[in-house]
């Protein structure tokens, strides 16, 4: 049933899905946007974390006597204590504060440390040592659909193979850390995060397990984060970091700043879980896919982590044959940290890959395989649209060749494809909108924008409801302060914080309506928003500018409350989403080096709010997408368990003549029914699967494991 | 990385004449941005020689010149720009990211060349012309480049934009203006981790068409 609170129909929609600039990007583009890592306050002390150089061991001793006598020397706090077990380099054992950064750093150096040595694993592709080395944890078996042998007989064409990827990590540019104030019994925290509603309690359960500390109240403490410098899923948590630097600030009285060093950012702040495995897939002649079968593993440190939901995206139970057996390596290397959409990644490369090898033995060209087992999925009409149209615009017709027939000489160009999906069920949200007397409206609650658009997101939401213009709306975030609403993780701001939004100021309308209704001799039901005025609907003459209207309040301010879930509230947002990517790849098979030539993408997200900030976040998981398909990776040496690449000249990223040309079409006006979905995962799902596949096409042959590097394509090659 | 494209930007980072009155050697300075920038360059052998005074290790007073203002200081000779810029004039906009002359987050332009403030240290920056990207606009008005940025919807989290900006606004105010294969060796030198170089590349190639400066 349709309510007051529904999105405007296509034809009333003046700002909604239509090309708007960033409303932060000014203070970006100026420098003049505050960071965490920026703040520079009165008195401010500076931090340093001390950090195990053991990746297993039991502390010792710890010696801060030197240290403590070093120049500007301020206090420190431990971490952890003698008799506690590390297990991985990098484990944050204290922090320790001077008056600049170059005395702190001195005073982390003259720290002592002693460990008793214990044994330790880091590496995963090899999952018999793993095995061997006591390190694999007990498997999870999955069966699902037909009988699996009966279906596996049935087949007509089979694909046996290997498939994999390695460790990443989330190298936010700015790193984790924050600096903490604490005074009297006001705790205010610039952190870096993606949760600056839920830091206060988060901190105050850290602090309050230190009885010389006690009870902290998260009322008490403030986050305060206007903008921040990357997450990707990697900063929802306080960390340990954050603690001390909290019993840094309240010891010595003064604001303190800790911010992880470069190496400490990449080797305990991200990662994302490897996944390797043998997979199975069998099809009947006409290339219908009937069974599928994966053994996996993979490592995100010592507990294990990662489980791919195999097979992806062609998971339908009734039809598809499936055995899944998954197995956790436990390894010395920093935890893993969400990254956009865990475990799809991964589940894309250990599908997708495999089923473009038995297009090929098939015969078959990728696209009509992957459409015509689309019934497979939950979205078929979703998937068949998205790759035709994915595939007129990377020229799939004219550029495809069979696999390895890409003619003569050493550059060989190839296409893949790849499909994804993801949830994005919007996350709780409530915001108070207000409309003051001047004409001023302001949205208030304590979300936070990643780079993704949230300012820009909610004053298009507030001024289509309105009537405005964006700059007319002030947008507020960034601060726990006001109305909660959730963390940003798992494509869930956009649906849940543009809902209480709309909700809030449609509320804040009407109340508006009411004041203004006497004066034009209207009923409030007659009144409309729209173009900067309040009008009439039966009788437009009867019209009021939009500050004339606001200054019938008098005194007096409207707060109007919104709030995500609201059953009574019009179906505003949605969950489950599809996207299709393809890339154009060349490889030189004299060294090995694979470039981008373009990579298209289309993805269907419901109603896009702003089109612009949505194909920046499409176009960035795609250039992500890159990285981790030709580039980057954590290397981790077994001799001395260390990360052997956590800077950023090894640590390999792609620059903006690497990624080749990029093109992004949002689907719009044919799901807007839907409402709202998050975009930040499902983008970031399909680059790897779909370079990997292109790879293979132009040179004839599969290379097994992400990033595609000149050696393991040569490797590859060679081995053919 | 920026390997895979030929390299035909023009090489950049400081030549100059050492100064005298510094015991450090310039060796760190010439590490310039990208482009197959090497940190060979600017390494004279009279700057290796150059032994005339010591400094340090406590602050030394310093006088560096900045958005065309002179400003005194005192640091520590192994100080770097950067850290003088971020922690001592709260001149924030340049980023620390890797702090080893590798993405590009730092850059500030010295004496008309993109430069990384990470390894250049702040006592041999005196003498010479440091633009930060606070010096290039006000509330009001901004370099092309800049307005270009917001156009182009060339930023996400932003962390990484001021440094792209200060390399970019040194390409676009090239004459003639930079070609695309240009614009993106220029940019080589600095890394974006949300992945927004589709449009920084259109933001830069845009402002270098509309005059630059």
């Amino acid at each position: 049933m349709a309510t007051k609170y529904d999105w405007p129909a296509v034809e009333d929609r003046s700002l909604i899905g239509k090309r708007h600039n960033r409303v932060d990007g000014p203070a970006k583009a100026r420098g003049a946007a505050k960071y965490s890592y920026d703040r520079n306050l009165d008195g401010m002390l500076v931090a340093r974390l001390v950090t195990s150089p053991v990746p297993h061991g039991r502390i010792i001793s710890i010696d801060t006597s030197t240290a403590e006598k070093a120049a500007g020397y301020k206090g420190h706090v431990n971490i952890m204590n003698v008799g506690d077990e590390v297990q991985w380099v990098g484990t944050e054992i204290l922090a320790i504060c001077a008056d600049t950064e170059e005395h702190a750093r001195d005073a982390a150096a003259a720290v002592n440390l002693h460990f008793e040595i214990l044994p330790h694993w880091v590496k995963d592709e090899d999952v018999k040592k793993a095995g061997e080395a006591n390190r694999v944890q007990p498997a999870k078996d999955d069966t699902k659909g037909p009988d699996f042998e009966a279906a596996w007989d049935s087949a007509d064409e089979t694909v046996e193979g290997y498939y994999g990827l390695g460790i990443i990590t989330h190298c936010c540019l700015e790193p984790h850390g924050q600096v903490v104030d604490w005074t009297g019994d006001d705790i205010k925290v610039y952190a870096s995060t993606q949760a600056v509603a839920r830091i206060p309690a988060d901190l105050a359960r850290g602090l309050s397990r230190d009885e010389s500390i006690g009870t902290v109240e998260p009322d008490s403490v403030e986050v305060i984060t206007p903008y921040m410098g990357g997450g990707f899923g990697s900063k929802f948590a306080i960390d340990t970091w954050g603690i001390a630097c909290a019993k840094l600030s309240k010891k010595t009285g003064r604001p303190v700043k800790l911010m992880l060093d470069r190496d400490e950012e990449l080797m305990v702040a991200g990662g994302r879980p490897s996944d390797y495995g043998n997979v199975k897939i069998g099809a009947k002649k006409d290339g219908t896919l009937v069974a599928y079968e994966s053994e996996t593993w993979s490592t995100g440190g010592i507990a294990g982590r990662g489980s791919p939901p195999l097979p992806y995206v062609y998971d339908n139970e009734e039809r598809l044959a499936q055995k899944a057996r998954h197995l956790n390596v436990s390894t010395n290397i920093g935890p893993a940290r969400a990254w956009r959409a865990p475990n799809h990644p991964q589940a894309a490369v250990l599908t997708m890959c495999p089923m473009d090898d038995l297009a090929a033995k098939l015969d078959m060209d990728p696209v009509e395989f992957f459409k015509k087992n689309a019934d497979l999925t939950a979205r078929p009409e979703v998937y068949r649209y998205e790759i035709d149209k994915c595939a007129e615009m990377i020229g799939w017709k004219e550029k495809w060749h069979k696999r390895g027939d890409s003619g003569p000489g050493p550059v060989k160009r190839g296409l893949g494809l790849s499909l994804h999906t993801w949830g994005g069920r919007p996350h709780d949200s409530t915001c108070e909108v207000r409309i003051q007397p001047d004409g001023g409206v302001s949205v208030n609650l304590a979300s936070q924008d990643l780079g993704v658009g949230t300012y820009t997101t909610l004053a298009v939401v507030a001024a289509e409801t309105l009537g405005l213009q964006i700059p007319d709306i002030k947008v507020n975030i960034g601060n726990s302060k006001l109305p909660i609403s959730g963390a940003s993780g798992g494509s869930t701001t956009v649906g849940g914080t543009s809902a209480s939004t709309r909700r809030a100021t449609v509320n804040a309308l009407e109340e508006l309506k009411g004041v203004v209704a006497p004066s034009l001799g209207v009923g409030a039901d007659d009144l409309v928003a729209k173009d900067g005025k309040v009008f009439a609907k039966s009788d437009p003459s009867k019209s009021l500018s939009w500050v004339d209207a606001c200054r019938k309040l008098g005194n007096r301010t409207i707060t109007g409350q919104g709030r995500q879930p609201d059953r009574d509230g019009g179906k505003l947002n949605d969950s489950g989403v599809g996207g299709v990517q393809m890339a154009d790849v060349s490889v030189d098979v004299e060294t090995g080096v694979v470039s981008i030539n373009k990579i298209a993408a289309v993805q269907d997200v419901g109603l896009v709010v702003c089109l612009e900030q949505s194909e920046s976040q499409v176009y960035g998981a795609m250039i992500q997408g890159v990285a981790w398909a030709l580039y980057e990776e954590s290397i981790y040496d077994q001799a001395t368990g260390k990360m052997l690449n956590p800077d950023m000249e090894f640590y390999k990223l792609p620059g903006a003549g690497d990624i080749g040309e990029m093109e992004v079409h949002m689907v719009q006006n044919k799901y807007d029914d839907r409402g709202v979905i998050g975009i930040g995962e499902p983008p970031a799902i399909s680059p790897g699967a779909a370079i990997s596949n292109a790879v293979a096409n132009a040179i004839g042959v599969r290379v097994s494991t992400l990033p595609l590097t000149p050696d393991r394509v040569l490797a590859a090659l060679a081995s053919a | 990385m920026s390997c895979n494209k030929p390299c035909d930007g023009p090489v950049k980072g400081p030549q100059h004449e050492p100064r005298k009155g510094f015991s450090r050697r310039t060796f760190i300075e010439g590490v310039g941005i990208g482009a197959g920038a090497a940190g060979a360059i600017g390494m004279t052998p009279e700057a290796r020689a150059d032994s005339s005074e010591l400094m340090g290790p406590d602050p030394v007073p310093i006088t560096l010149n900045i958005n065309g203002k002179s400003v005194d200081l005192e640091v520590e000779p192994r100080v770097t720009l950067i850290d003088a810029l971020r922690n001592q004039l709260d001149h924030t906009g340049a980023k620390k990211v890797c702090d080893r002359a590798t993405c590009g987050a730092c850059t500030v332009v010295v004496d008309g060349n993109p430069v990384y403030s990470c390894t250049l240290l702040a006592i041999e920056a005196q003498g010479r012309r440091i633009e930060t990207i606070e010096g290039i606009s006000t509330e009001d008005s901004m370099h092309p480049v800049q307005v270009q940025f917001v156009e182009n919807d060339a930023q996400q989290c932003g962390f990484c934009t001021p440094g792209l900006v200060m390399a970019g606004k040194v390409a676009a105010d090239r004459n003639p203006p930079p070609s695309m294969a240009e614009v993106e060796s220029a940019l080589s030198g600095n890394i974006c981790r949300c992945g927004t170089y589709v449009g920084v590349r259109k933001a830069v190639y845009e402002a270098a068409r509309q005059g630059g400066a």
